[in-house]
C-alpha cells in the first residue's frame, strides 16, 4: 500500500458463479436500468408522435441529419477505439499503443459533445425550444438525456486517463467504463433513426 | 508485493485492525453495512412515525368532519390532500422501501452469504447519505408555501401538471425530486445487493444454498432496476410540465396525460412485488426456524419468485380500466393479473406446507409471520376482484380498492416488518426482546388493523368514493350507518397507533435490559447466527465462514440436535 510501485494487472479474479468482476455486474446492472429508462423515453416519444397530426409539425427547424450522420460516425469509431485500448491494455497496460487509443477514445468523445453541442445552439436560435413544441420538447428532452450520459461518459474516460497516467488503473474499472462507454454508443443509432429521421 | 496484493483485495483490508473510530466516522459516515441498515431501519421508523400521523389525522376528519383534531386543529381540504398523498408516498417510499429492502438487505446479505461487507461499501455509503437527503427535501415541501404536495400519490396529471389544479406549486416539484433522489438511492443499492449476492458468496454456498431472503432481495432489487426507469422518465418530464412549461402530458397541446399513467404503473406495479418479496422472505425464513422443519418446496419457491417477477411486467394497465385504456387490451391485462396470483398462492401454500407436521414455536416473530400469511392472503384474493376489468368497473377508486391494497402493504410493510425486527433483533444488538410485550404488541396491532380495514371493505362495496374530504356533503354517502363503520376504523387506527408505543418502548428497553441473546438464540442454521450477536465489524473475525449444506436442514433424522448450521463439517462417513 505504501509503495509507490503502479498496481496494474493482477485483476480481481473472476468469480465462478458469474465469470464477471464486481465493477462488471455493477455496471450491467446499472446498464439494465439505463436501457428502461431510454425505452421509457422512447415509447413516451412514439406514443405522442404517433398520435399527432404532423411529425415533425409545421413551422419548426429540420434537424442536422447530415451533420448528425457524420457526428454518429466519429462516435461509433471512439467505440472501437475503446475496444482496441481495452484489447492492448489487456495485453500491456503501459504500452505507448494503450495511451494513444485510450486518448484517441476520448478525445473523439469530446467532439462528438462538442459538435452536439453547437448543433444545439443553432437549432435554439431557430427558434427550437423545449416549449415550442412537442417535436422540440422530445428532441432536447431524449437527445439531451443522451448528451448528459455521453457527457458523464466522457468525464470517466478522462478520469480514465488520468489513472492510466498514473498507473493506478485496475483492469475491471476500464472494463466498466468501457461497458458504460458501448452502451452511450449502442443506444445512439435507435435515438438517431428515431427521433433524426422520422 | 504482499502488501500491494493485499491492498488489491479491496475494502476488506481495514476490518482486521480494530483502532477507535470517532462516533462521527463509526455511527454517521461508515461504509459498514450493518450500520448502514441501521441507518435506513432507524430512518424509516421515524418516517413511518409521520406516516402513521397523517393517516390519524385525516381518519379523524373523516369519522368527525369539521371537528377540531387533537394534535393538528381544524383540517383544510388542501391540507387534507397534501396528508393523504404523503401518507401514501411516505409509507411506500420511505417506510416499506427503506426498511425492508435497503434496512433488512443490508444488514442481512453480507451475513448470511458469509462475506465481511457489501462489495461496494461506498456506494452504500453514498445511497443511504442519498435516501436522507430525499427524506429531508420531502419533509421540506411540507413547510413550503401551499403545503406538501396534494395530487396523490400516483400524481396523475393534469392535477398534478399545473399548480392552478393542485394548489401546491412548490410542494409539487419538490414532491417529484425526492421521489427521484430516493429511487437513486435504491438504485445505488440494488447494484450492490446484486452484486454482493452473485459475487461474494462464501466458499461452497452454492446457487440452492442461499437464503430463500436472500434471493428474495436479490429478485426485488432486480425487478426495482428494470421498472424503474419509465418512473425517473416520467417524473423528469412531469418536473418539466411543472416547472418549464412543456406539455408533455398536457391534452390541450398535444401530450398525453394517460402516458403518464403507463409510465408510473410500469413502475408501480414491480414496485408492489418489489416491497412483497423481501416480506416473503423474512416469512419464509421466521416459519422455518420456528416449525423446526426444512422449508418445504425451495426451488419451486424460487422459480415461482422469478415467474411472479416476469409476469410483474406485464400487468401494469389493470391500474387503468377506467382511463380510456382500449377494452380489447382491459382482457389481456385480466388475464395476466388473474395469472399472477398463481405464483404468489404457491409460495403461500408452501409456507403452509412447511407448517404441516412441524413443532411450531409461537415466538413473537412467528405470531408476526403466521399473521403475515394469513392477513396476506385476505388481500390477495381481494385483488381477483379488482384485477377483473367488469368489476373493478364499479370498484375502482372505491374503499374497496383502498382497503385491498391496504390489506397487503400492511401485512409487508408493518407485520412482515416487525417479525423481521423481534427475529433479527438479538443479531442486531446482542439482546432478545421482551416476548410478553411482544405478544401484547402482535394482538394490539393485529385486531385493531383488521378492525380498520373490514368496515372499509364494506364501505367500498357500497360505493364509497376515494379522495373525499367530507362524506356529509353526498347524501348517498352520509348514512348514520356508514358513518358510524367510518368512526370505527378511526378508532382502530388509533389503539393500533398506542400500541405500536409499545413497540417502541419495548425496543428501547430491550436495547439495555434485554435478555443476552448469545449467538444462536433460535437454533437456527443460516450464517448470521454463528457470529458474535451484535456481529464485528468485518463480521466473522478471522476466519470466514465455509459452507457444506443448504440452509433449512431442521429436524434432520439421525442428529442428534434439531438444527444443522450451513458452517459444520459434516462428519465422516465410516463413524
Amino acid at each position: 500500500m505504501k509503495t509507490m510501485e503502479p498496481a496494474y494487472g493482477a485483476p480481481e479474479a473472476p468469480r465462478p458463479a458469474t465469470g464477471l468482476s464486481n465493477s462488471a455486474l455493477g455496471m450491467l446492472a446499472f446498464i439494465a436500468t439505463e436501457l428502461m429508462f431510454f425505452a421509457a423515453l422512447v415509447s413516451a416519444y412514439l406514443v405522442i408522435s404517433s398520435t399527432a397530426e404532423a411529425w415533425p409539425p409545421e413551422g419548426q427547424p429540420r434537424l442536422p441529419i447530415e451533420i448528425s450522420a457524420l457526428n454518429s460516425l466519429i462516435l461509433f469509431a471512439s467505440g472501437w477505439m475503446i475496444f482496441k485500448a481495452f484489447r492492448s491494455f489487456k495485453a500491456d497496460p503501459a504500452s505507448e499503443t494503450t495511451r494513444k487509443e485510450v486518448g484517441l477514445t476520448l478525445w473523439l468523445g469530446t467532439v462528438f459533445v462538442g459538435i452536439q453541442g453547437v448543433e444545439w445552439i443553432r437549432l435554439l436560435s431557430f427558434g427550437m425550444t423545449m416549449t415550442s413544441s412537442q417535436y422540440g420538447a422530445f428532441f432536447y428532452l431524449i437527445i439531451g438525456t443522451h448528451a448528459l450520459h455521453a457527457i458523464g461518459a466522457v468525464l470517466a474516460l478522462w478520469r480514465l486517463v488520468r489513472k492510466l497516467d498514473a498507473g493506478t488503473l485496475k483492469e475491471e474499472s476500464f472494463h466498466a467504463v468501457q461497458m458504460f462507454w458501448y452502451f452511450v454508443v449502442g443506444i445512439w443509432p435507435i435515438l438517431y433513426v428515431l427521433v433524426y429521421l422520422s | 508485493m504482499a502488501e500491494v496484493a493485499h491492498a488489491e483485495v479491496g475494502h476488506g483490508d481495514h476490518h482486521d485492525d480494530h483502532h477507535e473510530q470517532s462516533f462521527w466516522s463509526k455511527y454517521i459516515f461508515s461504509t459498514d453495512h450493518k450500520i448502514i441498515g441501521f441507518q435506513y431501519m432507524f430512518t424509516g421508523m421515524a418516517m413511518a412515525l409521520i406516516g402513521g400521523y397523517f393517516a390519524y389525522v385525516f381518519r379523524m376528519q373523516l369519522a368527525f368532519p369539521g371537528a377540531s383534531i387533537p394534535f393538528w386543529g381544524t383540517l383544510s381540504p388542501a391540507a387534507y390532500n397534501s396528508l393523504v398523498t404523503n401518507h401514501g408516498t411516505i409509507m411506500i417510499f420511505w417506510v416499506a422501501m427503506p426498511v425492508l429492502i435497503a434496512a433488512m438487505g443490508n444488514f442481512l446479505i453480507p451475513l448470511m452469504i458469509g462475506c465481511d461487507d457489501m462489495v461496494f461499501p461506498k456506494v452504500n455509503r453514498l445511497s443511504f447519505q442519498i435516501f436522507l437527503l430525499s427524506a429531508i427535501v420531502l419533509i421540506i415541501s411540507f413547510f413550503v408555501p401551499g403545503g406538501g404536495f396534494g395530487g396523490a400519490w400516483t400524481a396523475y396529471p393534469p392535477l398534478s401538471a399545473k399548480a392552478e389544479f393542485n394548489a401546491t406549486p412548490f410542494g409539487a416539484p419538490l414532491w417529484l425530486i425526492a421521489v427521484t433522489l430516493e429511487i437513486v438511492a435504491f438504485l445505488l443499492g440494488g447494484i450492490n445487493f446484486i452484486t454482493t449476492t452473485m459475487n461474494a458468496r462464501a466458499k461452497g454456498m452454492k446457487m440452492y444454498d442461499i437464503p430463500i431472503i436472500v434471493w428474495m432481495i436479490v429478485i426485488a432489487s432486480i425487478l426495482f432496476m428494470c421498472s424503474v426507469g419509465p418512473l425517473v422518465a416520467g417524473a423528469v418530464m412531469l418536473l418539466f410540465d411543472q416547472t418549464m412549461g412543456t406539455a408533455f402530458f398536457d391534452a390541450n397541446a398535444g401530450g398525453d396525460p394517460v402516458l403518464w399513467q403507463h409510465l408510473f404503473w410500469f413502475f408501480g406495479h414491480p414496485e408492489v412485488y418489489v416491497v412483497l418479496l423481501p416480506a416473503m422472505g423474512i416469512v419464509g425464513e421466521v416459519t422455518c426456524t420456528f416449525a423446526r422443519k426444512k422449508l418445504f418446496a425451495y426451488k419451486l419457491i424460487l422459480y415461482s419468485s422469478v415467474g411472479l417477477g416476469i409476469l410483474s411486467f406485464f400487468v401494469w394497465a389493470h391500474h387503468q380500466f377506467i382511463s380510456g385504456v382500449d377494452p380489447r387490451a382491459t382482457y389481456l391485462f385480466t388475464t395476466t393479473t388473474l395469472l399472477i396470483s398463481i405464483p404468489v398462492a404457491i409460495i403461500m401454500f408452501a409456507y403452509i406446507a412447511t407448517l404441516y407436521g412441524g413443532s411450531i414455536r409461537f415466538t413473537t416473530a412467528m405470531l408476526f409471520g403466521l399473521a403475515f400469511t394469513g392477513e396476506f392472503l385476505l388481500g390477495g384474493v381481494t385483488g381477483i376482484w379488482l384485477g377483473s376489468s367488469g368489476t373493478d368497473i364499479y370498484l375502482h377508486d372505491t374503499y374497496f380498492v383502498l382497503a385491498h391494497f391496504h390489506y397487503t402493504f400492511v401485512p409487508i410493510a408493518i407485520i412482515a416488518t416487525f417479525a423481521a425486527i423481534y427475529y433479527w433483533f438479538p443479531k442486531m444488538f446482542g439482546r432478545k426482546m421482551n416476548e410478553t410485550w411482544g405478544k401484547i404488541h402482535f394482538w394490539g396491532t393485529i385486531i385493531p388493523f383488521n378492525g380498520i380495514f373490514i368496515p372499509l371493505f364494506i364501505l367500498g362495496a357500497g360505493g364509497q368514493h376515494r379522495r373525499i374530504y367530507n362524506y356529509q356533503n353526498f347524501p348517498d354517502l352520509a348514512g348514520a350507518d356508514m358513518q358510524d363503520m367510518r368512526v370505527f376504523a378511526t378508532v382502530s387506527l388509533i389503539i393500533m397507533l398506542i400500541f405500536q408505543l409499545v413497540f417502541i418502548v419495548n425496543f428501547i428497553v430491550s436495547l439495555k435490559r434485554g435478555e443476552k441473546a448469545g449467538k444462536n438464540p433460535w437454533k437456527a442454521n443460516t450464517l448470521e447466527w454463528i457470529t458474535e450477536s451484535p456481529p464485528p465489524h468485518g463480521n466473522f473475525g478471522a476466519t470466514m465462514p465455509e459452507v457444506y449444506r443448504g440452509p433449512y436442514e431442521y429436524s434432520v433424522e439421525g442428529r442428534e440436535k434439531d438444527y444443522w448450521p450451513q458452517n459444520e463439517k459434516p462428519e465422516p462417513e465410516n463413524r
